[in-house]
């Protein structure tokens, strides 16, 4: 029994070992070849870069790939997104959570459905939409649709709202509030845990994303990180130490929410599976 | 605001939090899904706003031509890839919930892929494969193992090469969710089957296997359904080309390069409709375990 624990043991961590590797020798590669020089890059296979502090491969994709365009753009689509991802999802949960009325079950079906079409299917439609709306190649087309298009936010608040008691909101009527503030200094605030879980995982899904940005706005002030990087590649393809050092930035901003905030992130994938 | 009786303020909050959010889901939700429908049976180009209704013809034309329902063979390899993505997220996921030194170290590592920008992935994938100095081929070099060495993006290759990337990004969030199942298995089960000597295989069949089952069956509907949504991948790293078109990235194709949308939006609801269907399925299953 002791000799067959031990085996398992070592078998546990030699698989582990190998996933490791496998998750991280990619990484590695992009890693090491964002600090070489391209001559440097197709002559030295796998080995360390000779300078650490060469970051001439940074500025470049920087400066020819507009990078900083790229992060201004999706910056701003990512704080009007979730500003108005948060204010919409706390309205609805609240409206729907604390009130009966005649239109509540066709509203939360309404929800609960639109939940379930896939957002790319419908894209060739949404194109129409967006025409008409003169919102085509406008940087407010992808807000408009992570705050249309996506009910992530009201099906979480839903969950949480009717979680919180509601002997609050009855006491603070005996005592004059009225229904707004109720809403603004009871419901909004005891909503903090699911807002943080979703603030995160909306700017992981927004700066990921790929398809809206690229059918939108395929204008070139009008880049964000995605469509940014997958321009540069085509014409730079022969310079991979640069688009190399591209990769490595555009890792970091979800790297470093990750390494602060990897507590929500978990408890977000996990609620987001099990509800 | 506050003279308003409380009959009012309920009134003005239903209209005023209720009407924009409402709006809203009918448009980008709502009334897409339901003008696709129309346009699935028009031979709209997507230009103008010139079209005529031709009926059946573009379902037709889906189920008989085999360039663009076969594509769905390329989802399989997605499909395939998902369901050995949920096999190891499996293995891990017992592995780290077990008595293991570290173990909250590697599943923080084990989900970095998943936090990582998408199309900056696959461009770091594009360089990895590259035949002759992609960093996979000069690692197989350097090991001995040249035999296999492949031009893993070209044609009767890429789709396991991009297969393998979809594997690599989510099996850290398909682990995670594995634990949080896993961990709300009561620990005084696993005492029990202990006490009553079971074997590691018993245990896992009779209390592990149960407790997860419900998650179990989720994933492998949204392997499912993922499988059939795939786009990024091959469409950032291919376009499409060398046969790794996927059923969404031709419907892209059919309805912004061809100009054809009618027999694109035909496509969609197709795809729509198969979704739907894996969907309910789901829900069903889930509903007579409840029962």
């Amino acid at each position: 029994m002791e000799r067959q624990n031990k085996a398992w043991t070592i078998f546990r961590y030699v698989t582990i070992a190998i996933g490791l590797f496998i998750v991280f020798f990619p990484i590695y590669s992009v890693l090491i070849s964002a600090f070489k020089t391209k001559v440097e890059y197709y002559n030295s296979g796998l080995a360390l870069p000779h300078d650490w502090f060469n970051f001439d491969n940074f500025r470049k994709v920087f400066k020819v790939g507009r990078l900083g365009l790229g992060f201004k753009n999706i910056f701003i689509i990512l704080v009007v997104s979730l500003a108005g991802n948060v204010l919409i999802g706390t309205m609805v949960a609240y409206a729907l959570g604390r009130f009966d009325f005649k239109m509540k079950k066709p509203i939360m079906g309404m929800y609960l459905v639109a939940q379930v079409i896939p957002m790319i299917t419908t894209q060739v439609a949404t194109f129409q939409v967006i025409k008409f709306l003169g919102a085509y190649n406008e940087i407010y087309a992808p807000m408009l649709l992570y705050l249309g298009a996506d009910v992530l936010q009201i099906v979480i608040y839903l969950q949480f709202v009717n979680n919180i008691p509601k002997d609050l909101d009855e006491s603070a009527m005996v005592e004059g509030a009225s229904l707004f503030k109720i809403y603004r200094s009871i419901i909004f605030p005891l909503l903090a845990p699911a807002t943080a879980t979703l603030i995160i995982m909306k700017t992981i899904s927004i700066y990921n994303d790929f398809y809206t940005p690229y059918l939108y706005m395929p204008a070139r002030k009008l880049q964000v990180v995605s469509t940014a990087i997958y321009s540069f590649v085509g014409p730079n393809a022969a310079e991979i130490n640069v688009i190399s050092a591209g990769i490595l930035i555009i890792f970091i901003p979800t790297l470093v929410i990750y390494l602060f905030l990897q507590r929500f992130i978990f408890a977000g994938v996990t609620n987001g599976a099990v509800k | 605001m506050f003279n308003l009786s409380y009959k009012t303020q309920r009134i003005l909050i239903l209209f005023g939090f209720l009407t924009i959010p409402v709006l809203l889901s009918l448009t980008f939700s709502y009334y897409p899904a339901l003008s696709l429908l129309y346009y699935s049976f028009t031979d709209w180009s997507g230009l103008g706003w010139e079209m005529n209704w031709v009926g059946f013809d573009n379902y037709k034309e889906i189920f008989s031509r085999p360039e663009i329902f076969g594509v769905f063979k390329n989802n399989a390899y997605y499909f395939v890839g998902g369901l050995l993505q949920t096999a190891v997220a499996l293995y891990f996921a017992i592995v780290l919930t077990s008595r293991l030194k570290g173990r909250n170290i590697f599943r923080s590592l084990l989900f970095v892929p998943y936090v990582l920008h998408s199309v900056a992935i696959v461009i770091m994938f594009r360089n990895v494969y590259h035949v002759e100095y992609g960093s996979l081929n000069i690692f197989l070099q350097a090991i001995g193992l040249d035999s296999w060495q492949h031009a893993w993006l070209s044609k009767g290759f890429a789709n396991y090469s991009l297969a393998f990337i979809s594997i690599w990004k989510y099996f850290g969030l398909t682990m995670v969710i594995f634990i949080g199942a896993l961990q709300s298995i009561p620990a005084d089960n696993y005492e029990a089957a202990k006490i009553d000597g079971a074997s590691g295989w018993q245990t896992f069949r009779f209390i592990t296997l149960p407790g997860i089952r419900s998650v179990l069956e989720l994933m492998l509907i949204l392997t499912l359904t993922g499988a059939l949504e795939a786009f990024d991948i091959p469409y950032v790293m291919k376009l499409g080309a060398d046969d790794t078109h996927t059923f969404v990235s031709k419907t892209i194709d059919m309805a912004f390069k061809f100009q054809q949308a009618g027999l694109a939006s035909a496509m969609a609801i197709v795809l729509l409709l198969i979704v739907i269907a894996f969907i309910i399925l789901q829900r069903k299953l889930l509903f007579r375990e409840e029962k």
